[in-house]
């Protein structure tokens, strides 16, 4: 310290001169407006290319800084989004009327999960437990039947689609009234197999094919889809019908469940039945 | 050495009003702008310490900023032009260097070694004025013209100048 002090003291004209001119120059650039604008245009000119090159630089170092920042900005930004928001109460109440009783309710629901690739397939709706949804309840779409609640958690619902090798509905054909179970082979999304139902049923393609209304999970009369081809295997006492699904599965955004006010009391009555 | 000082003090205030009031406003075909008040300083004699003359340049720069409202300008150059002064004298020295009670003058050293020091000094200091006025080298030449022809002004009063004041040191 004490050789940077005597430095200074033997450069001392040096230093003096430097700092009056440093002193002259600030005043200059502070207070001339022209000098002023061009001092600070033309170092913007170097800052600016000094730092464009060394920004060049960091932005690639930084890519994947910036890509995880841009992701988390995006999954933000998503989050805003109208459709990432559920409605946390479903538009209506259940009103009892005593005179005249209604079995059915039906609760919209937007189908944010689907699958008609798979061997057992599954939907998933944007609704759940706290808007009334419960298991076993039927799902349809303005086209027909699209499958069976399977689980409910407090939001959100699994749905056993119709494709799915593992469900079986109760159907009968509208215009004869033979009803028989209703599955899909896992194969072609757009065919079920309408089963069991006899050999002396008059059965012709494109009749309709309807839930029976036996199962207490769908209303009767709901459309699954028309008689596609009919066959009869040797020996067999029974048709086997292929049905095309009237329901298209590859488009399917909105659907109802539909819940059976007395769905209780007549499995309690069947289960008295074993 | 103490005794010059109202002398100085005198010719500090006489040169910068005939620069603020005069000179500022000779103004021939746009060019000549002859800045005199370095004559201040071409006048301090040999034996000034070298913050002192530092010190005084720059508040002699500051003076005529403040009349002639450029801050900074006047003092950056005159500045400039008093951290050159010392080197030059050294370079311009006569062969039996500087007496010790003699000031840089006419009378005491010539009008030959007197040219050298002022044209230098002037030049310098009207380099460091017009270029810092202009803060562009694009006019390169025609700044170059004005330094020219404001130094050649600027010369011929410091040279009458000198006549002036040498008589008055003589009458004392």
């Amino acid at each position: 310290m004490r050789n940077f002090f005597r430095f200074i003291i033997k450069h001392h004209f040096f230093f003096l001169f430097l700092l009056l001119e440093i002193v002259s120059f600030a005043l200059i650039i502070n207070y001339n407006s022209y000098q002023r604008a061009s001092w600070i245009s033309s170092s913007n000119k170097l800052s600016g290319s000094i730092y464009n090159s060394y920004s060049n630089v960091t932005q690639y170092l930084m890519l994947q800084k910036i890509n995880e920042e841009l992701a988390k900005e995006n999954s933000y930004l998503r989050s805003q989004l109208p459709t990432s928001f559920k409605d946390s109460k479903d538009y209506f109440s259940l009103v009892y009327d005593s005179l005249n009783k209604r079995q059915y309710t039906y609760r919209n629901a937007k189908v944010i999960n689907n699958s008609t690739n798979k061997h057992f397939n599954y939907i998933t709706l944007n609704k759940g437990y706290l808007n009334g949804i419960r298991k076993e309840m039927g799902v349809i779409s303005a086209k027909g039947v699209v499958g069976i609640v399977k689980d409910v958690s407090d939001h959100y619902t699994s749905v056993i689609s119709i494709l799915n090798t593992r469900l079986h509905i109760s159907a009968k054909l509208k215009e004869s009234g033979f009803f028989g179970s209703l599955n899909w082979d896992g194969k072609d999304y757009r065919y079920a197999w309408l089963n069991e139902i006899p050999i002396h049923a008059p059965v012709d393609v494109g009749n309709l094919v309807v839930t029976s209304g036996y199962s207490s999970i769908f209303p009767e009369g709901v459309l699954i889809g028309t008689v596609e081809e009919v066959d009869k295997d040797k020996g067999e006492s029974f048709f086997r019908i292929k049905v095309k699904l009237s329901v298209d599965f590859k488009d399917l955004s909105y659907v109802e469940v539909i819940s059976n006010n007395m769905k209780e009391e007549q499995s309690k009555l069947e289960n008295n039945n074993d | 050495m103490i005794n010059r000082l109202p002398g100085y003090i005198f010719i500090y205030f006489i040169l910068v009003f005939l620069q603020v009031l005069v000179f500022n406003n000779i103004q021939f075909s746009g060019y000549v702008n002859p800045y005199v008040y370095i004559l201040f300083i071409f006048m301090l004699p040999f034996e000034t310490p070298g913050y002192l003359l530092l010190l005084l340049a720059f508040i002699l720069g500051l003076t005529i900023d403040i009349f002639s409202n450029t801050p900074g300008m006047h003092s950056f150059a005159t500045v400039f032009m008093a951290f050159i002064r010392p080197s030059l004298l050294r370079a311009i020295a006569p062969r039996d260097d500087y007496q010790p009670g003699t000031l840089p003058t006419i009378h005491d050293y010539g009008a030959g070694w007197y040219f050298k020091y002022s044209v230098v000094l002037i030049l310098v200091h009207h380099t460091v004025l017009f270029f810092i006025e202009v803060y562009d080298f694009s006019y390169f030449f025609s700044t170059i013209w004005r330094i020219l022809a404001s130094s050649v002004f600027t010369l011929i009063f410091v040279f009458i100048a000198q006549l002036f004041v040498f008589r008055k040191e003589k009458r004392r």
